[in-house]
């Protein structure tokens, strides 16, 4: 009997300590990439969000990461294992993840799921993503200025309609200032295959191409612009560092101020499973500092053309605006709504080649 | 239609891309002749390949890169060698464990090695002759390494078919039965074969990080180890004919990126397929001839070895 009491008196101590501990633990943040953190572009700026989210925290957020989770049945497997181990918040960061992701926010109803680039939302699980073609419209003005082969040698990763915006903006951009301005396009049907991208680039170079710009994670083709001489656009994060005299600017993807908002959220209890499509205006887009040989006017242009995007001004897509077969897509002053982007699958006016299907 | 491509571009690419082959396949075909099947090609190369990205930055110079990819290389082949030869463990599955053990390995390695540019290959530049308007671009405008694979295929094939080592090498792989009884150390032979195999596949490997790309990644290699191993059965066990695989191999690669850069409605996917589909229609067209097949083929290929007697 005595024991008992004990016992019962031990267990409700423990009890207690149990729920004071749960109102100081940290918030608990699990990340899930795609790639290894040091690619040096997509998983590694997630991964600086992530440390922006310890800076701003502390004590108060405890995270964890998984890399280099394949878009197979793995990432369900990972994804559970960290909904399990009490994690308070996940974030899965390529659209491959999102059918896994909703499988698991539907077994755990009290975590809360975010996941990159894709659509479907539950009551647990948001979105978010990024504007990258704003991006791609500031850095195509650019390369249509700087290239003298008026060649632009372009590759991408998968022919989704991420990237054909990113193709199709730029491809506008760079027509604006340079009539003469031809893309060549390359998939590499992957985001991450060093050996690939860089064959990539050397072939898009034997072609003619001057300046390189890229929608894949790897440094290569920064790496192989860099040997050859030539200029590129770097994507997702600063490539400068591989190809000091060959970057341009890199179109950079800053997931830090809206991680700690998010997180920031949870904290509050005022969480809601939103949708954001952030772009240069949000922050969420940001240049590397454009390379110095770039001349003054194009530099003002390009500083101009972005701070329009940003104030609302300047929508990349603004007609009179053709698709490549020249039936109309927009009309003079139209601009494409939100919708359109997302479903984009033709190139527009002016761009030779075809789409994969 | 000529789809913009330069066939001297396209060959003077697809040079570079069959080089990391032709290294592994080659060290892979010493190896087959010795009668010893090693199916951890992929990982010795990434074994080389990060071992040789690793030494090539820390010593600014990829020339002592190279040389510790093929250390690198020898040792895991070595490892390989042990259990097969001594232990006498199933060659096949050890070969697969290889690659296994490669692969997770060369990740952990080259954890502080992501992200970091590595010292570029001088390129072998000849006073006039790289000048040249079209031979020069074909002949004399590649780095060291890619003259040094070539060499090699001509080494090799002096060594098994000139010389009185490569014909004991031959013999221990034909029949190691006989080799034995004539005094021949069969298992010191295939020792030594297996070592040159992992060194040559690291050579490979490194080429890749060192000079292709030029940087380390995680599973950079992607498949070549496997491709190498099927230049060999290609090449019907010639060293003449493994660069002409290489070249069709890496061939294929530079060609459906020639094809897409030139416009052409390829789906990327079918594209992306190419490089193995033909490895599998090689196979097929080769092993429809059961006894052509076999005739070149090593006899005691894969086949273990117990010195009785």
């Amino acid at each position: 009997m005595k024991t008992l009491s004990l016992l019962a008196a031990t267990t409700a101590l423990a009890l207690g300590l149990a729920g004071q501990a749960a109102a100081d633990e940290p918030v608990r943040v699990g990340f899930v990439y795609v790639g290894p953190v040091g690619d040096y572009g997509w998983t590694f700026q997630h991964d600086q969000g992530r440390l922006a989210l310890e800076g701003e925290f502390g004590d108060a957020v405890e995270t964890t990461f998984v890399e280099s989770v394949s878009e197979g049945a793995d990432a369900e497997r990972v994804i559970r294992q960290m909904a399990q181990a009490g994690h308070d918040l996940i974030f899965t960061t390529s659209f491959g993840f999102m059918q896994a992701t909703a499988t698991v926010a539907q077994q755990f109803p009290d975590v809360k799921f975010e996941h990159a680039t894709g659509y479907t939302r539950l009551d647990n699980m948001a979105t978010y993503d990024a504007r990258f073609y704003e991006g791609r419209y500031v850095t195509g003005l650019i390369a249509g200025h700087m290239t003298e082969s008026n060649i632009i040698g372009y590759i991408g990763a998968y022919p989704i309609p991420e990237v054909i915006q990113g193709i199709n903006a730029a491809f506008l951009a760079a027509r604006s200032v340079n009539p003469d301005v031809e893309f060549r396009i390359v998939w590499a049907n992957a985001w991450f295959n060093p050996a690939l991208e860089a064959d990539a680039a050397a072939t898009l170079i034997e072609q003619g191409a001057d300046v390189l710009m890229q929608h894949t994670d790897s440094t290569a083709p920064m790496n192989i612009a860099e040997d050859a001489g030539i200029w590129a656009v770097g994507k997702a994060s600063d490539k400068s560092a591989f190809g000091p005299n060959a970057q341009l600017t890199s179109i950079i993807n800053n997931w830090d101020s809206y991680y700690i908002e998010r997180v920031q959220a949870v904290m509050d209890g005022t969480w809601e499973p939103t949708e954001t499509w952030g772009g240069i205006g949000d922050d969420m887009i940001v240049f590397a500092p454009f390379h110095e040989a770039i001349p003054e006017e194009v530099r003002a242009e390009a500083e101009a053309a972005r701070d329009a995007i940003a104030a609302g001004e300047l929508h990349p897509f603004t007609g009179p605006i053709n698709r490549q077969d020249g039936s109309e897509w927009l009309a003079e002053g139209e601009t494409a709504s939100d919708d359109e982007l997302r479903a984009m699958n033709f190139y527009v006016e002016g761009i030779e080649g075809t789409i994969p299907n | 239609m000529d789809f913009g491509i330069n066939p001297v571009a396209l060959f003077a690419g697809l040079v570079v891309a069959a080089t990391p082959l032709l290294f592994a396949a080659l060290g892979e075909l010493v190896v087959e002749k010795a009668g010893v099947l090693n199916l951890g090609v992929e990982g010795m190369m990434i074994i080389g390949a990060v071992t040789g990205f690793a030494v090539g930055v820390a010593t600014a110079d990829p020339g002592f890169g190279f040389l510790a990819a093929a250390a690198a290389g020898a040792v895991l082949a070595l490892l390989f060698g042990l259990l097969t030869q001594f232990l006498l463990s199933n060659q096949v599955a050890t070969g697969l464990a290889l690659t296994l053990f490669g692969l997770g390995l060369a990740a952990l390695i080259g954890q502080p090695f992501t992200g970091i540019r590595s010292p570029s290959m001088p390129r072998v530049f000849v006073e006039g002759l790289s000048d040249l308007p079209v031979v020069g671009r074909l002949l004399f405008n590649y780095d060291l390494v890619v003259y040094l694979g070539l060499a090699m295929a001509g080494l090799v094939w002096f060594f098994l078919s000139r010389t009185r080592a490569g014909l004991i090498l031959r013999a221990v792989g034909e029949n190691h039965d006989a080799a034995h009884s004539l005094g021949y150390g069969v298992i010191r032979v295939r020792l030594m074969a297996i070592a040159f195999g992992g060194a040559m596949a690291g050579i490979g490997g490194a080429y890749i990080s060192l000079a292709r790309v030029p940087q380390w990644t995680e599973g950079m290699t992607a498949g070549a180890g496997w491709i190498a191993l099927a230049i060999v059965v290609f090449s019907a066990w010639r060293p003449g004919r493994v660069v002409l695989g290489a070249w069709l191999f890496g061939g294929v690669t530079i060609l459906q990126l020639n094809l897409q850069a030139g416009g052409l409605a390829v789906p990327a996917l079918y594209l992306s397929m190419l490089p193995y589909l033909v490895t599998i229609v090689v196979l097929v067209v080769i092993s429809a001839d059961r006894r052509r097949a076999s005739l070149n083929a090593p006899a005691c290929l894969a086949r273990p070895f117990h010195a009785t007697g």
